[in-house]
This record gives C-alpha cells, structure tokens and sequence, in this order.
C-alpha cells in the first residue's frame, strides 16, 4: 500500500496548465462530467417521450407485446448489473485511498459483469431474431395488435441498443482505468479519472433500472 | 519522477514555439479554435448565401436559365435550370448550413471560444483537447453535410425541419443518401456542440479570475453562458429524434411511419421542443454581444444590467414550454394550443425588456458611430421588426392563416438572418484583438449601409408577399393565378437579394485585406472595460501574465471616480476593493 503523499513533481504533472490548482482542476473535471450526464438524461429522455407517446396510445399493445421478453433474464441482468455497480464503487474507493492493486481487481470484476450482460443482452437479441421479433419486413406477431407491437420492439431495441452502446464504451473506458492503475497512477491527490468513470457507470446502470420495469414488466398482471 | 518534471519544465518553456500542425490545426489553444470556427462559418455563409441567390433567382424568372450555372450536370440542372427536386434540395440545405454551419460555429463556436476564458479572465478553456476535438469533429459535420452534394439523388431535400413521413422514407422525397448523410452530420454536429457546452458551463462556473463574480460577468459571458445550458439541454432530443429517423429509414423502424403504425406527428414534437431552444441559442449571443457593444460604443453603462441578464435567463426558461406553437397547423387540442398561444406571448415581455434597455442605454450617450455600432444598432432594429410579427405568429387565429407562407419567411429572416448584423458587429469590434489588426471603417460603414437597405428591401416585401397567400417553398409562383399579380413583388426582392449579396464582398474584400495588413492594433482601441482588452492584440497562450483581479462589473463608462471616460474591470481605483472570489 502506498500511502505516502507524492511530492511536489507528481502534483505538478496533474495539474492542466489552465488550472490555478488541482483542487480547482477536481472541480471542473466533476462539474462537466455532471454537464454531460445531464446531456444524457435529455438525449434518453427524448426515447423515453417516445415510449410515454406510444405507451399512451396503445396500452394494451404494450403489455402483449412485453409478455413475448423474458422476464427471468431481465432481471438477471438487473442483478449483474446493480453488482456492478457495487465492484465499480468498490474500485472507485481503492483508486481514492491509492490502492491501485485493489482498484485494478474491482474494476476487472465490474468489466465481467458488464460482459456478462451484454452476453445476455446479445443472446435476448438473438431469441428475437429467431422468433421474429425484430421490427422490419421479417417482422410476425399474432393477434389485433401487430403494428403497435411492432413499434414496441422498435423502441426496444433502441434504447437498449443505445443502452448497450454506452455500456460498451464503459468497458472501454474501464479498460482505460485499469491501464493507469497498473501503472500506480491513482493516489488520494489524483483520482478524478476513475472517480468519473465510476460516475458513468452508475448512471449506464440507472438508465437500465427505467429501462427493465418500462420494457419488461410493463405487462406482467395480465 | 523528475526526470518528468525537467522534461515537463523544458516544454513548457517550449510552449511558445509550437509547430505549425500544432499552432494553426490541431491547437488546443481556445483562441485559435475561436479563428477556425470563424473561418468556417464564413466559408459556409457564401455557400449557403449562394443557394438563396440561386432560389431567388428561380422565384422570380422561374425554370429560366440561371447566369453561369449552366455547368452544373443532368439531373441536378439542365442547363443552368433549376428542377423543382434541386430546389427543394436547395431550400433545405440553405437553412441547414446558414443555421448550423454558420451562425452556431461563428456566434457560439467562434466568439463563444475565443471570448469566454479572455473575457472572464482565464488562462484557457477548462478543457482545452476537448475543445480542439469539438472543432475537428464540427469540420467533419461540415464535410459529410457538403458531401451529400456528390451524392446520387442529391442532397436532403424535405426541409430543414425533415418533417416525418416526407423525411422517413426515401421514396417521399426521391432522396436515399442525402437524407442518411443530413441526419448523420447532424448527429456529429451535436457530439461537437456538446463538448463545446460542456467547456463552456465548465469554463463559466470554474474558471473566473478572483473577484469576478457572476454579476461582473459581461453580458456576452451570459448570453453564451445561457446558451451552452440551451445547447446541452434541446441538443439530445434532437439527436434521439435524429436516431429514431436513421432507424425508420434503414432499419425498418416505424416511429415515425404511419404505415407501420408510426406517429409523424411524434417527430414533430422532439423536432420543436429542441427547436425552439435553437431559436435562442442562435440569438442570445447575439443579444449578448450587441449589449457590449452598445454600452461601449455609446460610452454609457448598460442600462439594467441585472434586468437584461435575469431576461436572457427568463427567454431561456420559456424556450422549453412554446415548442408547440410551430405547431397550431398540425392538429392539437385546442386548450393546449391556447396555452402554447399564452407561453409564446409571455416571451415578448423578456424580449421588450431587452430592447428597451438597449435603448436606454443610448439614451444621452456620446455615440461613436463605428462600423460595430451600426451593426448592433441594425440588429436591434431588425430584432424589433422581426419580433413584432412573431406576437403575430403567437395567436393561433393569426397564425392559421400566414402558417408556412411567406410571413413566416420573413419572420424568421428577419430574426435569424438578422443575427448576421450582430455577428458582423462582433467581428469588426473583435477583430483587433483576434487577429492585432484593424478592419478599415469606411469599408465597414459602406457595408453597413448596403447591406442595411438591401436586407430590409429584401425581407421587408415577404411581409406583403405571405399576407397575399404567396406560399412558403413553392418552386413557381407564377403557376398560381392568385399569385400572378405579386410577382412584381418577387423581382423586386430578387433583386434587392442580388445587390444584398453582392454587397458582402465589401466585408469580404475588408476581412481579407486587413488579415494580410501588418499588425497595428493596440490594446484597447475602442476603449473598452472588459477584460480581454488588457491583454495584448492579439492575446498570446495563456492569455494574461498574470492572473488579473476584477474590481467592478464591465459597464462602468463616463465613471466620475476617474479622468478618462472608461474604467477597466481590473483596474483598481484608490478606495475600491476587491471583493473575495
């Protein structure tokens, strides 16, 4: 455990020289990473208007065409990904105390379970495909309710299509994370970069915590 | 460890003699990337200047031969003749490129750059490879939106707004990659605005030199400050909206396809509610920079300053409950059409409050009838015009009948094409302390004046043209006997448009020239109090020397504590105080 304070040089390389300190540098790094989560919510919000555009019109559409998603591996995934959460916040404090080595295990387990959700996520997809699911020409759904069903599907593959977009780019930058920790970069004057990494994480997890009642259990009582 | 440091020292004294590719391409100095941004939205204002003269052309002698464009191949034209699939592709790419590609990277991408950091008294952006980025990838935006051009079938063609289904399908429109290409670039445009938002509200919040708190800021910080928490905000609708789009038109999605079950009138819902923000980021800067250059120029403090700050914030607060007002043709309940009819009304009183400090401010003033100043006093006076006809627009009953006719047309010229007043203002006053040189004044009040007179004569007749029932985006109004009798009209502004355009060449040959003078600007040449006019012309990296202290806001003009009539933010005056940051 390295826990002695670096001196003057590594304060030095931290700094930006458009800082007056690192302090004010901390500052600005959260401030726009919080900007930009914001841009996230909006950017996520305009799918979601679609959704509550959609779900309004079509109500009964909605629950029929969720009853076809799997529920049990929805909610699997819920799990993994609410877990991740917890190695990433876990990584996020070995990085803020400078325990790389235990920043390093805790961010490959959170990569794991991001894997695994997107393995589950690609193999729902591939249960679709193979049922005719998928909206387009090849598109089949028995009952009244085909078009507005067929629109379901549409919102769902977006948005956990994007969703699974940003989870990738996550890993990428997990990955990133996990190449300065191996090169002990991280220490309680330096950690902003997997403090907002974390950041991210949390809230790839929590548009998936609207993303699994709207999508999956929309349905369920009927 | 210092190994590093002496390695990092050793640049730093380096930083002053950086390469070409770093210095002019791929700089991440806020200053440079302020130019680049300016450079490109004037090479984007001839291009979508060109296809207006091009429309105009066709409106007055329609499906006549266009002088010299008879090199442009089938079937785009056939010989110098405009097709009405051109047209319509001409009419969308025109607005595209004169909102997008010309005043956001001028107004917020240029000025919003280069004046921020110097403005608050920064040594750069918060993030400065993020900014660099941000330009690179609006070039790239630019690039793919020019090159859908070169495409087959030619550019998008169904409006700038890209009304779904018209949009949703390429059938509709006779266009496949234009279409793909204009949604695309839009995708790319927002990644670029919004790392440049980011920097901006980061900038503002984080980087203020000590003493400047926010109510020392310039209302040009303000503008753009509101600006970017616009951008941020309306930008990611548009982009899921835009992603829905590319969905339908290459995967097979109908979100917004009536055939498939789909809902247009959903497309136009996200289209506005990013829409009308736009509206605002397009001219609160404007607002922003002419505030400045008024108080500055008539050597007088702005009048309100508090009142014209909290109306920008109150502008930006309404911008998100009047999307629907575009919208009153569209089919809507009417209780919500009133209540989107009282929202957009309420809007005027922000407006009239800005204007009426504007000429409060002038009131008694000593003005200097600069080349700057008459510009801001053009945009103001255009701001009046085209807001009055927006009060208009407001009422539902009004609107029904001039909705997409050519009051609108005017409307909308008169309050986004008069942003170009502004922007010119800006750049003549900027131009000493971007570039260390000065623009020639009688050249500027030639440009002033033409293009003044043109651009009334020219968007002025529209107003009688829509009342008439001339349409919006018809391709030949002499094909409508009820139109016959207006075409007079149509010369008229054809021709007014002619000598419009043919007037910027004074700015052009003025901006030019004055690039390839030597330097000869000093520091302060208009006499200025605001910050970026106490560092060098132009300023060098890092800006100031030291970090300078602000003792009083930017408007303290004709000030009795000194001798002369202006008073810098930084200077301090025995007795004043610095109040803590």
């Amino acid at each position: 455990m390295n826990s002695a304070v670096p001196a003057a040089p590594d304060a030095f390389e931290v700094r930006a020289h458009q800082f007056e300190d690192v302090e004010q540098q901390h500052h600005a790094s959260w401030l726009g990473m919080w900007v930009f989560l914001a841009t996230e919510v909006m950017f996520f919000g305009g799918m979601f208007a679609a959704y509550a555009f959609y779900r309004v019109g079509f109500p009964n559409a909605f629950a029929a065409a969720s009853n076809r998603l799997d529920v049990t591996l929805g909610a699997i995934n819920t799990a993994v990904l609410i877990s991740s959460s917890f190695t990433m916040a876990l990584a996020v404090h070995g990085g803020e105390t400078g325990r790389n080595k235990a920043a390093i295990r805790y961010l490959l387990l959170t990569m794991l379970l991001g894997a695994v959700f997107l393995g589950v996520k690609f193999y729902e997809y591939h249960e679709k495909f193979v049922e005719h699911l998928v909206p387009g020409p090849a598109f089949r759904f028995e009952g009244p309710h085909a078009h507005p069903a067929e629109i379901f599907f549409s919102l769902y593959f977006a948005m956990t299509g994007l969703h699974a977009l940003h989870m990738i780019i996550g890993i990428g930058l997990l990955t990133w994370m996990a190449l300065k920790a191996r090169r002990k970069r991280f220490s309680p004057i330096y950690y902003t970069p997997i403090e907002l990494t974390g950041l991210y994480w949390h809230f790839v997890d929590l548009i998936w915590i609207f993303l699994f009642p709207l999508l999956y259990l929309v349905g369920r009582h009927l | 460890m210092t190994e590093s440091a002496t390695a990092h020292a050793a640049h730093a004294e380096a930083h002053h003699e950086l390469g070409f590719v770093r210095k002019y391409l791929f700089s991440t100095d806020h200053k440079m990337i302020g130019r680049q941004f300016l450079f490109l939205g004037l090479f984007m204002l001839i291009i979508g200047g060109l296809l207006a003269m091009m429309m105009r052309w066709e409106l007055a002698w329609p499906e006549t031969n266009i002088p010299l464009m008879g090199w442009v191949p089938e079937p785009y034209m056939y010989g110098g003749i405009l097709p009405p699939q051109t047209y319509n592709a001409f009419f969308t790419m025109h607005a595209t490129i004169m909102i997008f590609f010309v005043v956001m990277p001028i107004m917020v991408g240029g000025f919003g750059n280069f004046l921020i950091p110097l403005m608050i008294g920064a040594g750069d952006m918060a993030f400065p490879k993020l900014n660099m980025l941000s330009f690179w990838v609006g070039l790239v935006s630019g690039i793919v939106m020019l090159s859908s051009f070169f495409v087959p079938g030619g550019p998008a063609a169904g409006g700038w707004t890209s009304y779904a289904p018209l949009s949703a399908q390429a059938s509709f429109t006779g266009v496949e990659w234009g279409q793909h290409l204009w949604i695309i670039s839009l995708i790319i445009l927002g990644i670029s605005s919004l790392m440049g938002s980011i920097n901006y509200i980061t900038t503002v919040v984080n980087m203020r030199a000590p003493g400047m708190t926010y109510f020392r800021m310039p209302l040009t910080i303000w503008s753009l400050f509101i600006t970017a928490i616009l951008l941020l905000l309306a930008l990611p609708v548009l982009t899921a909206a835009l992603a829905m789009l590319l969905f339908d038109r290459m995967f097979g999605t109908s979100f917004f396809l009536p055939a498939g079950g789909g809902e247009p009138l959903l497309w136009q819902h996200l289209f506005w509610f990013f829409g009308h923000p736009e509206v605002y980021v397009l001219v609160l800067p404007a607002m922003g920079v002419t505030s400045d250059i008024l108080s500055t120029l008539s050597r007088k403090p702005i009048f309100g300053y508090h009142a014209m700050a909290f109306s920008m914030i109150a502008i930006a607060f309404l911008s998100w409950v009047v999307w629907g007002h575009h919208m009153f043709v569209s089919g809507m309940n009417p209780l919500l059409g009133t209540a989107f009819m009282m929202s957009t009304m309420v809007i005027a009183i922000p407006s009239a409050i800005k204007t009426f400090n504007w000429l409060g401010t002038l009131w008694g003033g000593s003005i200097r009838f600069t080349a700057p100043m008459l510009f801001a006093l053009g945009f103001v006076s255009n701001f009046v015009i085209g807001g009055l006809s927006g009060i208009f627009m407001a009422a539902t009953p009004v609107d029904i009948f001039i909705h997409d006719t050519y009051y609108i047309v005017a409307h909308f010229h008169y309050v986004v094409a008069g942003i170009i007043f502004a922007l010119f203002a800006a750049v003549y006053y900027w131009f000493p302390k971007m570039f260390g040189k000065k623009m020639s004044e009688p050249l500027g009040k030639i440009h002033f004046i033409l293009t003044y007179i043109f651009f009334n004569l020219t968007f002025f007749p529209m107003h009688i043209l829509g009342v008439g029932g001339h349409m919006r985006r018809i391709y030949n109004p002499t094909q409508y006997e009820f139109l016959q009798p207006l075409q007079g009209i149509n010369h008229f502004i054809t021709i007014s448009a002619f000598i419009l355009g043919v007037s910027q060449l004074f700015f052009l040959y003025n901006f030019i020239a004055s690039l390839a003078k030597k330097r000869d600007a000093e520091r302060n040449p208009w006499h200025a109090n605001s910050l970026e006019w106490s560092a060098e012309s132009p300023p060098p990296h890092g800006n100031y020397e030291t970090t300078p202290v602000v003792y009083r806001g930017a408007y303290e003009y004709s000030s009795p504590e000194v001798a002369e009539d202006w008073l810098p933010q930084n200077r301090q005056v025995s007795g004043g105080v610095a109040r803590a940051h």
